[in-house]
């Protein structure tokens, strides 16, 4: 298994990659850290005239703080969302999901803007985005537009983002640092999820005044459950039983190798559930979960 | 090609390559490092581990051309003499952490890189970080207490020092 052949280009400024995506449009492909376009290459899945490598291209790896949102860079690498105190203090669910992904030599190079522009519909970063009202930003050789989390991931391996466009970085809200929660079940450790659910939640005063429930892994694309949201929200007895039930009901997973339908169903009730708890006890001041 | 510029194992190679050449072909094939083993070619059994500026990476899944200007170590630089061995490579001999060896090479290399972050971690995080270097063989419980054996070692040394 050895990569088609094409032609590389490493690009110096963003100015520079954006020029060179324009040019050879949808013959051409962007690298970030590799960590999905390599296996398609080898596999020749992919076989893009062009590869366009932002491995050089400066301004792409910051993680920063403003206005309420944690900015990360699309170039990003998951193991740095993993270990940077400031994902841990800002958005720590983001940083329980990076360490769900893949393995070490993964978490390693592949990064935030490549997995999201990438689009697995059972990877962690959409969900990680649905559940902190996330937007991604994307810039063209005719500017930037920012598109939000549940307008962006539109299909498996598909998205709003256009051709000859580079994720440039996602912002996460900051609102939901402390009521979270994130549960996924995979075969073995490193594995895309069979379903992976993360919530976040505003608590005041004791009553859930937001919540989002984001799933992976059920569908051909992440998706938010109004209905598990708004029964973490009633003020019921068990809010976190309501949720997993109510997402249960709800949605219509999809059958294949790693699972049927009604296997998902409960899947998707265990993981909201796990998920919804969390998030709940960290407000009745229990940190402990996993 | 294309030129690159890699330092690898320490010593400075420029070489011109094909874009499409990935780095565990240009260690196999160009350079004639051949302990760096391929086996799904496509990131999930591990073998073709090697450290890219210290970190572990699949050299599967990098191009050569993404190791310009880089810093890249492969097996052959735990035991550069091919007699002594290295503390990880010796462990993994006394405790029985390899039957066939196909995975080997890539084993030892990402404990060398949770040798330099974490060695004093746990069995359960010896495991997270080889989660991702399959072995058909050994059923992974002489390859845990290997690493075991091997931080032991080297964090008897440091101490010594």
């Amino acid at each position: 298994m050895k990569p088609p052949r094409f032609a590389y280009h490493a690009p110096q400024t963003l100015r520079e990659a954006l020029a060179t995506l324009t040019e050879f449009g949808d013959d051409a492909v962007v690298l970030a850290g590799g960590q999905s376009l390599l296996p398609m290459l080898n596999l020749r899945l992919a076989n893009p005239g062009h590869v366009v490598d932002l491995g050089s291209v400066p301004g792409l790896d910051a993680v920063a703080v403003r206005n309420g949102s944690l900015e990360v860079g699309g170039m990003v690498t998951h193991r740095r969302m993993e270990r940077d105190p400031i994902v841990g203090q800002v958005a720590p669910l983001a940083q329980r999901a990076a360490s769900h992904i893949g393995y070490p030599a993964i978490r390693n190079r592949g990064t935030v803007g490549g997995s999201l522009a990438h689009a697995d519909p059972a990877a962690e970063w959409p969900i990680v985005v649905l559940a902190l009202d996330g937007e991604i930003q994307l810039a063209s050789a005719r500017g930037c537009r920012t598109v939000s989390g549940e307008d962006f991931f539109l299909s498996t391996f598909t998205t709003a983002k256009r051709t000859a466009e580079v994720v440039t970085s996602a912002r996460l809200s900051t609102r939901f640092a402390r009521h979270w929660g994130f549960s996924e079940f995979q075969r073995r450790v490193g594995d895309f999820a069979t379903v992976a659910v993360a919530v976040g939640c505003v608590i005041e005063s004791g009553a859930v005044r937001e919540a989002r429930v984001a799933i992976a892994g059920v569908t051909e694309r992440p998706l938010r459950c109004r209905e598990a949201e708004q029964a973490l929200r009633s003020g019921a007895r068990e809010p976190e039983r309501d949720a997993a039930a109510a997402a249960r009901d709800a949605l219509e997973p999809v059958s294949d190798c790693h699972g049927s339908a009604a296997f998902r169903k409960r899947l998707v009730f265990a993981e909201t559930l796990r998920a919804a708890t969390q998030a709940l006890s960290r407000c009745r001041g229990n940190a402990a979960g996993a | 090609m294309r030129e690159i510029d890699v330092t690898v194992n320490g010593e400075r190679r420029a070489v011109a390559v094909e874009p499409r050449l990935l780095l565990s072909d240009f260690l196999r094939d160009v350079l004639g490092l051949t302990g760096t083993h391929v086996g799904c070619e496509h990131g999930y059994c591990g073998a073709c581990t090697v450290l890219v500026d210290g970190a572990s990476a699949r050299s599967c899944l990098m191009l050569a051309v993404q190791a310009d200007a880089r810093n890249v170590d492969t097996v052959e630089s735990l035991a550069p003499d091919g007699v002594d061995l290295h503390p990880i490579q010796q462990a993994f001999k006394d405790c029985h952490g390899l039957q066939c060896g196909f995975c080997t090479p890539g084993l030892l290399m990402s404990v060398v890189e949770l040798a330099e972050t974490n060695p004093n971690c746990t069995r359960d995080e010896i495991r997270a970080q080889l989660a991702g270097n399959f072995c058909r063989c050994t059923g992974y419980h002489q390859i845990v207490d290997s690493v075991e054996q091997a931080l032991l070692t080297i964090r008897r040394t440091a101490d010594a020092e």
